[in-house]
């Protein structure tokens, strides 16, 4: 090794560094931003690194240093534009379109070695750990790149949320599964050549769209975590491709982040991953469903009651659901909330993991409208605490409040959910009595604490907080 | 098995470890930044493109590289930014305290 290669690598082992010491700091939101810039230094290193190398290699030609210097431009403006305007309701589509171009550069990555090789070294004479890693990038970034985009339209509502599923759906997914194989198959043993990639490529990007399209809009924080992890995997594979020891281990923490998150969102949401994949239940919408009556009686408050149980609670806690960001009313509900501080009351919120789209998303939803994050609680948390609570406010969540969630023998049976019937009283902001994600019944409305406030979550808090004016100065 | 080989395997098999043990600790509040954080490290792809850049001599080959550097330096500048303009949102409660409790304390 000589000093050159020596400085190279160490300074990629610096930024591997940066990578893990700015992962480590997002263990608290007072460092995270902090952790969050220390990576992207990392980034900046491994970045300038590899341009010192180029220039001091002398390999590459003139078309190709304009070639990516017109891509990086590109595209560093394109991300930065997007990343500048993006709201953050639309987070979770970003977060697909980001996995969707990291994993098709790594597929490009294998198809271009591919390329390079050919000629110079024959195909049947390269390793099998090349071709193989070869095989798998191509596989698993192709299936991360359309499956991305056809997750990130759904989010967007450019693809319908609903499960597409159509009846020869599982046929034509079995033969691409069997093309996908048997051109991986021939081209890691040593034959075939660029043409199986291609095959192999054309494959993964069908098996993507086909594998996204059933699944709901609902079991999207599972499905970005998911398709997170597969782009981690494809880079790393790239790496291996490649000898890059940054896409190794950069791939690999990000397989590693992806691959706690999806572990976590489905167990949130009771439902195993084999179910989701497999797809064609639901949508999660409330809105969509359509509304029946539970059956027992149910109690209505009025805004002016409603105003007065929480102008006089000494603990208030809040249960956001996705209704609300539907709604957009986060920044009337953390007004509220404020106004209730300032009046003496403490306040928190109950964040259940799949209050979102994707994981952590309503954190961020009220981090945007001014919630302190110190006031923002999760499961584990905020449970102990609805025993003391005098009034918690449920605004646009519905399963994750389910007591029936506690008794085996229905579909939300040993979904962890927010305590919320252990409060002394419960208010419900809802449209309608209409069925959650689960297509079942929440008893919670059916206990006698609970009162219902019908109506948009932005409207009813809207008056809310005009009627609290009245009991608070 | 060259020694190549495995010395990545190794590399590859600790980081995951690494990830897993990092990531863990992340609470809830955190998950969104830390998946858009972390799909900024997978922009480290970056840096392969780059490395395959310079064996690029093809019309394909340089087709090729535009396309997976747009991509890849996308997924790494937007990543970042996004993430920083999500971590800078989060804050404590801003010092309010003195107005909203200035009426009540007039006690002698």
């Amino acid at each position: 090794m000589t000093g050159f290669e020596t400085a190279v690598h160490v300074l990629y082992l610096a930024a591997a560094v940066c990578f893990i010491l700015g992962l480590h700091k997002m263990t608290s939101p007072l460092s995270a931003r902090g952790g969050n810039r220390l990576s992207a230094a990392g980034m900046i290193v491994a970045v300038l690194t590899t341009l010192v190398v180029l220039a001091h290699d002398h390999v590459i030609t003139g078309v190709g240093t304009g070639m990516l210097a017109i891509g990086l431009a590109l595209g560093a403006a394109a991300g930065l534009m997007t990343a500048r305007r993006v709201k953050m309701t639309a987070m979770p589509q970003l977060v697909s379109l980001f996995n969707a171009v990291g994993g098709g550069a790594a597929a490009l990555i294998a198809f271009s070695d591919a390329i390079s090789h050919t000629g110079s070294v024959p195909l049947s004479a390269q390793p099998v750990s090349t071709t193989l890693t070869t095989v798998l990038d191509l596989l698993i970034g192709g299936i991360t790149f359309s499956g991305s985009l056809i997750a990130g339209g759904k989010l967007a509502g450019i693809v319908p949320g609903r499960p597409l599923t159509f009846r020869a759906g599982r046929a034509i997914n079995l033969v691409l599964a069997l093309v996908a194989t048997a051109a991986a198959v021939t081209y890691t043993t040593g034959h075939g050549g660029v043409t199986m990639l291609v095959l192999l490529c054309l494959a993964a990007l069908g098996l993507g769209v086909l594998a996204t399209l059933p699944i709901g809009g609902a079991d999207m924080p599972v499905v970005i975590s998911l398709l997170n992890a597969f782009t981690g995997t494809a880079v790393a594979m790239a790496g291996f491709v490649i000898h890059s020891t940054p896409l190794i281990i950069g791939g690999a923490l990000v397989g590693a982040a992806g691959g706690i998150l999806t572990q976590l969102m489905a167990k949130a949401m009771n439902r195993s991953l084999v179910a989701i994949i497999a797809g064609g239940f639901g949508t999660g919408d409330e809105q969509s469903t359509v509304a029946l009556t539970a059956g027992g009686p149910v109690r209505e408050v009025t805004v002016d009651d409603a105003c007065l149980q929480l102008a006089y609670a000494t603990k208030v806690v809040i249960v956001p659901g996705y209704g609300l960001a539907a709604a957009q009313g986060q920044h009337e509900l953390v007004e509220l909330a404020q106004g209730l501080t300032d009046h003496g009351v403490e306040v928190s919120y109950g964040i259940h993991p799949v209050a979102g789209r994707m994981p952590g998303h309503m954190n961020v939803l009220l981090a945007e409208a001014n919630a302190p994050y110190d006031e923002l609680k999760d499961l584990e948390e905020i449970n102990p605490q609805f025993a003391t609570t005098d009034v918690v406010l449920v605004v646009g969540a519905n399963d994750v409040t389910n007591p029936a969630a506690r008794r085996i023998g229905n579909p939300v049976s040993g979904m962890p959910i927010l305590d919320v019937d252990k409060a002394k009283s419960i208010i419900v902001i809802k449209r309608s009595l209409g069925h959650g994600y689960a297509g079942i019944d929440n008893e919670l409305y059916l206990n006698p604490r609970t009162a219902m406030l019908f109506g948009d979550a932005k409207a009813a808090l809207s008056s809310l907080l005009t009627g609290l004016h009245a009991y608070i100065t | 098995m060259t020694l190549l080989l495995f010395a990545d395997i190794t590399i590859f098999v600790l980081s995951v470890l690494v990830g897993f043990e990092v990531i863990s600790k992340v609470p809830a509040t955190l998950h969104t930044p830390l998946m858009s954080g972390s799909n900024a490290i997978h922009g480290v792809v970056v840096v392969g493109v780059m490395v395959l850049a310079a064996y690029a001599n093809s019309a394909l080959g340089y087709g090729l590289v535009l396309i997976a550097a747009a991509f890849a330096a996308m997924n790494a500048v937007g990543g970042y930014v996004v993430t920083d303009r999500m971590l800078e949102m989060f804050k404590v409660r801003p010092a309010r305290l003195a107005s909203s409790e200035s009426p009540t304390v007039d006690e002698p």
